[in-house]
């Protein structure tokens, strides 16, 4: 398996050899001939990204994905997935094997300065937390002094953990794998006292384990974890369209636009609304697309609380409070520039 | 008188483009100027990509503070280290389970290839059960199943198995009890190596006499008493200067001691009994591959059956098995890089894997590591060559 890891990085360098340069606009046109989205995600966290037994992909990531194919094609299932470890991801992007990245992926300012690629926004606020199992009778990421930690390798994370550990003058052992699977496999063998990750991802693994309740999240949250979809740089049509699905899925929600009331909504007189659905104004157009590119993507994926509410949220086995990822009508930070 | 009827013998001279020297010439020039121009395109193309697209390049990264924690280092390491120092600490980890590894499948190897040929048949067919089985089932499954499988049904720290209060074994790892030197051991140290000079000295004569009388010396016997007596007087004689720091249970984990963490464990039992099997093949193909004249001829001279292996048939079999047993030490250190799947922190898992994604930098990693194996393979080849021409026929 990681012999394969290993020449997907040498396949990746190779087309980052022998492919063409990037120019504005190729993307946009590329997936318009192709007919499909190449988006990658995950290779498994449930509520983010995670195929069933199908190879059917559910997830909030994945909705990212089926808006922005609802957009450019009009048809949200148009989109082919490209499961990427955490090591592999970005390198999958520089090198042009898919359009876009849909991973949560922190937004950090090396990432975004020095690699090559543009974050196009935050679809998830989340911060580190810690999962430990409660018979080690641990209340506070502060009496970890000298545990073992089970981490996925090449995350920020892996930095912010030691990072923590250095500030409180508290030592640990780092016990670091591949994957999330591998990692909450080796926090269940009972390798490391506790599984550090972004917290979402904690209950999302927690419910991968046999018995999800033997382990409790800590209350401590040691970072910000920005986590949004990320594209190339150097073609700015194509991050307009990503930066927009994803301002068209929080400014639907504020103007109470749902995939059940869009049609109603459509003809109705509100200004705003006829914007973002293309009854009014030309926006769709000069981005490229057709003008009931928003309308599309509501009425097949919908609005940011529904997807939120349908993967992580209440609807979800995750059982996710909305937080800081409520908008920011509602005090939480998800806000979205306006359509006009 | 006529003309030198060699010439006319001769072929008349074939026209340039018929030359098959110049011919062959002349493609090879082709060859080598079409290969240097795609090597070139693909690194020029490779640059100008990187620019851009805005990646940053060069090997400046190497020098930056890593910021992250690494389980198993031979060297100093902390958080506050570079890049550069993550690469060192990588390499020296795949070293570290690739030579014991080799050292490990060399000698199973050996001892299951000559068991398979026993004539016990209890032994023989075990032998050959060992061959079949490990040498058909996935390397990646073999580490695996050492480490998940193995690691579950260890007791977690606080109910460790205990040897004698000094060496612990449980799921966080094997702890060994750590010597602490303190001054006079140097004396220790030169008995040590006054003993082993002296063993081989006594080796030399030993040799020397049975050459010219014929008579034979215990020199294995005469040797270990001296390399375990000496040193064993020096060390009472300053007063046992020597102490042990023993692994203790503070908080999660032991501390202190030698850790043995369980990566390094599960990945060199499954790499050595995987590459044991094939070795073990190699071997028995050497040993068969031995006149069977030679075995009857020692016999026939009054050597006993284990003497005619060690002096007689092993000898001549080496010339057999060196090169292919090359090929499986090369195997066996490019398969060390299976390591991530487990988190062993060997190169490829902390500098392919780890560096590589903090700093973005990827076509200077990647080929630093293939860089990497490339002198690691070469040099394991050169080695064995050399060893293989010192073992090849002498005529006289």
């Amino acid at each position: 398996m990681s012999k394969l890891r290993f020449l997907a990085a040498g396949t990746a360098l190779a087309l980052l050899a022998a492919g063409t340069t990037a120019q504005a606009g190729a993307t946009l046109d590329s997936v318009k001939q192709k007919g499909h989205v190449q988006c990658g995600v995950s290779t498994g966290i449930p509520g983010f990204s995670s195929a069933d037994d199908k190879g059917n992909w559910t997830g909030i990531d994945v909705d990212v994905c089926r808006a922005v194919a609802a957009a450019v094609l009009g048809d949200a299932n148009a989109v082919k997935y490209t499961p990427l470890t955490a090591k592999e991801r970005l390198t999958a992007l520089q090198s042009g094997e898919i359009d876009m990245l849909s991973r949560n992926t922190t937004w950090t300012a090396t990432r975004d300065t020095s690699l090559g690629i543009n974050f196009t926004g935050v679809n998830y606020y989340d911060g580190q937390g810690f999962l430990v199992s409660k018979n080690l009778g641990v209340k506070s990421a502060l009496e970890l002094n000298g545990a073992s930690v089970c981490i996925q390798s090449g995350t920020t994370t892996e930095l912010n953990l030691s990072d923590y550990f250095r500030a409180k003058k508290m030592e640990f052992q780092p016990v670091v794998f591949d994957t999330s699977d591998q990692t909450i496999k080796g926090f269940e063998a009972g390798r490391c006292d506790v599984l550090t990750s972004d917290q979402s991802q904690l209950y999302a693994l927690r419910i991968k384990l046999a018995d999800p309740n033997s382990a409790m999240v800590l209350p401590e949250v040691i970072s910000k974890e920005p986590l949004g979809p990320v594209v190339r740089q150097g073609d700015d049509q194509w991050f307009n369209v990503v930066k927009w699905t994803l301002f068209a899925l929080v400014n639907a929600e504020e103007l109470g636009i749902t995939s059940a009331n869009v049609d109603g909504m459509r003809t109705g007189t509100d200004p705003n609304v006829k914007r973002l659905l293309g009854t009014e104004g030309d926006i769709g157009v000069g981005m490229g697309l057709t003008n009931d590119w928003a309308y599309n993507i509501v009425k097949q994926v919908g609005n940011y609380g529904e997807m939120f509410e349908r993967n992580v949220g209440k609807g979800s086995p995750l059982g996710i409070e909305r937080g800081l990822n409520a908008l920011w009508t509602n005090g939480g930070l998800q806000y979205a520039p306006p359509i006009r | 008188m006529a003309a030198d009827p060699r010439e006319d013998d001769l072929p008349s001279k074939p026209p340039v483009w018929n030359d098959p020297r110049i011919r062959a010439l002349v493609f090879q020039i082709v060859i080598v100027v079409a290969v240097s121009a795609f090597g070139y395109y693909l690194f020029d193309n490779t640059l100008t990509n990187l620019q851009k697209r805005g990646i940053t390049t060069g090997f400046g990264f190497l020098d930056s503070q890593a910021s992250f924690g690494i389980i198993q280092t031979l060297v100093e390491y902390s958080e506050t280290s570079t890049y550069g120092r993550t690469f060192i600490v990588g390499l020296l980890n795949t070293l570290l389970v690739s030579g014991l590894g080799i050292a490990l499948a060399t000698l199973l190897g050996f001892v299951i290839g000559i068991a398979r040929l026993s004539s016990n048949w209890l032994i023989a067919k075990l032998a050959a059960a060992y061959v079949e089985l490990f040498r058909n089932i996935p390397l990646l499954l073999q580490i695996f199943f050492w480490y998940f499988a193995v690691l579950r049904a260890l007791p977690s720290p606080r109910q460790s198995y205990d040897l004698g209060g000094a060496v612990f074994l449980n799921l966080r790892g094997l702890y060994l009890p750590r010597p602490l030197f303190e001054p006079g051991f140097g004396y220790v140290f030169a008995a040590l190596v006054a003993a082993i000079a002296g063993s081989m000295f006594i080796a030399r004569w030993a040799r020397r006499r049975q050459e010219a009388t014929g008579q034979q010396f215990h020199t294995i016997y005469t040797s270990i008493g001296l390399i375990l007596g000496l040193p064993l007087l020096a060390f009472l004689a300053t007063g046992a200067p020597l102490a042990w720091e023993l692994p203790e249970l503070r908080g999660f984990n032991f501390q202190g001691g030698i850790p043995v963490i369980p990566e390094l464990s599960a990945l060199l039992v499954a790499l050595s009994i995987y590459t044991a099997a094939f070795i073990a093949e190699i071997v028995r193909a050497g040993i068969l591959a031995v006149s069977q004249g030679q075995t009857e001829a020692a016999h026939a001279l009054g050597l006993r059956p284990g003497l005619t292996l060690r002096l007689v048939i092993i000898p001549q079999a080496m010339r057999v098995i060196i090169p292919p047993l090359t090929s499986q030490y090369l195997n066996l250190t490019k398969n060390s890089s299976l390591a991530t799947a487990i988190g062993y922190p060997d190169l490829v898992s902390v500098f392919a894997g780890t560096t590589l994604n903090q700093t973005g930098q990827a076509v200077e990693v990647i080929a630093m590591t293939m860089g990497v194996y490339l002198t690691i393979s070469l040099v394991i080849s050169l080695l064995m060559n050399w060893y293989n021409k010192r073992k090849t026929l002498v005529e006289r």
